[in-house]
């Protein structure tokens, strides 16, 4: 089930976020609402994913269920601010990050993680 | 980069986005070169409920609607950029962007909006979606059965701080003077609500707390006197400033840095206008925004016609 409006993939089960990061070498998912902190995310991310080829993107509803590997992921400890967003490689987790991020702290991490 | 525009419109807010639609619809050639979210303002508003004609409606929803009714009518749009450089003096105006490329048009319209003031003191970068927030309505539920701090005096503090009280035990507004901005009926549903509590005449000095907040420094301005708050959030509502920053010294500002207009929604540079939430007015709404939004490229495509 769908809980986002957005041009970016969503995934919708725990099995597919599962996938979607082990067969990735790159990945950034962002797990928010339809709210004003995560839409600027979205819209960064919609920009990138023509220009970063190397990483992945994806979003998840925070109020699907299946996304509860996010919402109590150790990384996530202490955030109070959606959207959670993660930041794998091969698999494992490499940055998390709480509520609104520009594309300027967003291109820093992905540059610094994953290459330019 | 050799076409030239006949608009080109900074910023995609309300007025952006309307400024688009009309110049558009006219059949000028038309482009938005936008560096924040595209909605501006509105997609940080939970719902619009005051926008004639239409019911109640998500402000990400309008914002969304009017981005794809300024597109269809061929209007192009650039998003997540970010300009380095204008040159709005002569006919053929420049706008330069970080990544070297130059657009050019015959007119611009300034729309770059404005964004959430922060307090810009210790902590507060650190602890940003650790117990910082900015939107109640986005983090609230992550305060239930918590006690919190909201700073601000208008509207949205008071408004936002009413609506925290669905999840926090207690809510403690520090305000910067003895009174508030906000209209009365938000005054007095604040003021009967038995969670809130008020510390006036006051500023936060500093945030603190080790991987999330866990206590803020509240000065008392008359006095000097700093005390400690134990808070496991903070709100921060203190307004809005103008993105006008990179136009200092290219058009006239006022002493709050907004752009200078005229009833046409004119700058001191021929051919440049100006709409929204940059410009000098004093009531910032989204139907303002628009109504200015539609002047400017009026303006525009008049000024075009005659020159």
């Amino acid at each position: 089930m769908k809980f986002l409006r957005t041009n970016l993939h969503e995934i919708e089960s725990a099995e597919e976020l599962q996938k979607f990061i082990s067969e990735n070498e790159n990945a950034m998912v962002c797990c928010g609402r339809m709210g004003p902190m995560c839409l600027p995310v979205y819209d960064v991310m919609e920009e990138l994913q023509e220009e970063k080829t190397n990483v992945k993107f994806a979003v998840i509803g925070f109020d699907n269920p299946e996304a509860a590997s996010i919402r109590n992921a150790p990384e996530c400890r202490g955030f109070m601010g959606i959207p959670f967003t993660m930041y794998y490689k091969n698999g494992k987790v490499v940055q998390a990050t709480s509520s609104i991020q520009s594309m300027q702290q967003i291109t820093g991490i992905l540059d610094a993680k994953f290459g330019e | 980069m050799d076409e030239v525009f006949d608009v080109i419109i900074v910023g995609a807010g309300a007025a952006g986005l309307t400024a688009g639609i009309y110049a558009s619809r006219a059949k000028l050639s038309t482009l938005i070169l936008n560096e924040g979210a595209i909605g501006g303002q509105m997609v940080l508003t939970e719902e619009i409920a005051n926008y004639p004609g239409v019911e109640t409606v998500k402000g990400y929803v309008l914002a969304g609607i009017m981005k794809d009714q300024a597109k269809s009518f061929g209007c192009k749009i650039k998003s997540n950029i970010k300009i380095t450089k204008y040159n709005l003096e002569g006919e053929v105006k420049e706008i330069e962007l970080g990544d070297g490329k130059v657009f050019k048009g015959r007119s611009v319209i300034l729309t770059p909006g404005g964004r959430p003031r922060s307090l810009n003191i210790e902590g507060e970068d650190e602890l940003k979606g650790k117990g910082i927030s900015y939107c109640a309505t986005c983090d609230g539920d992550f305060f239930t059965g918590k006690e919190v701090v909201v700073v601000g005096g208008g509207n949205s503090a008071l408004e936002e701080a009413v609506a925290l009280t669905n999840y926090a035990t207690k809510v403690t507004i520090v305000h910067q003077f003895g009174h508030f901005q906000a209209f009365e009926h938000a005054i007095h549903e604040a003021r009967k609500n038995p969670k809130i509590e008020f510390i006036m005449e006051s500023e936060l000095r500093g945030f603190y707390g080790d991987g999330h907040l866990e206590k803020v420094v509240i000065e008392h301005l008359p006095t000097g006197k700093r005390t400690e708050l134990k808070t496991d959030g903070t709100f921060i509502f203190v307004g809005y400033q103008p993105n006008t920053e990179s136009l200092d010294g290219l058009v006239t500002l006022n002493n709050r840095r907004e752009i200078v207009v005229d009833s046409d929604m004119r700058t001191n540079i021929k051919g440049v206008l100006a709409a929204g939430d940059c410009i000098n007015k004093r009531y910032r709404q989204v139907t303002t925004a628009v109504a200015e939004g539609t002047i400017a490229a009026l303006s525009a495509s008049e000024f075009l016609r005659n020159n």
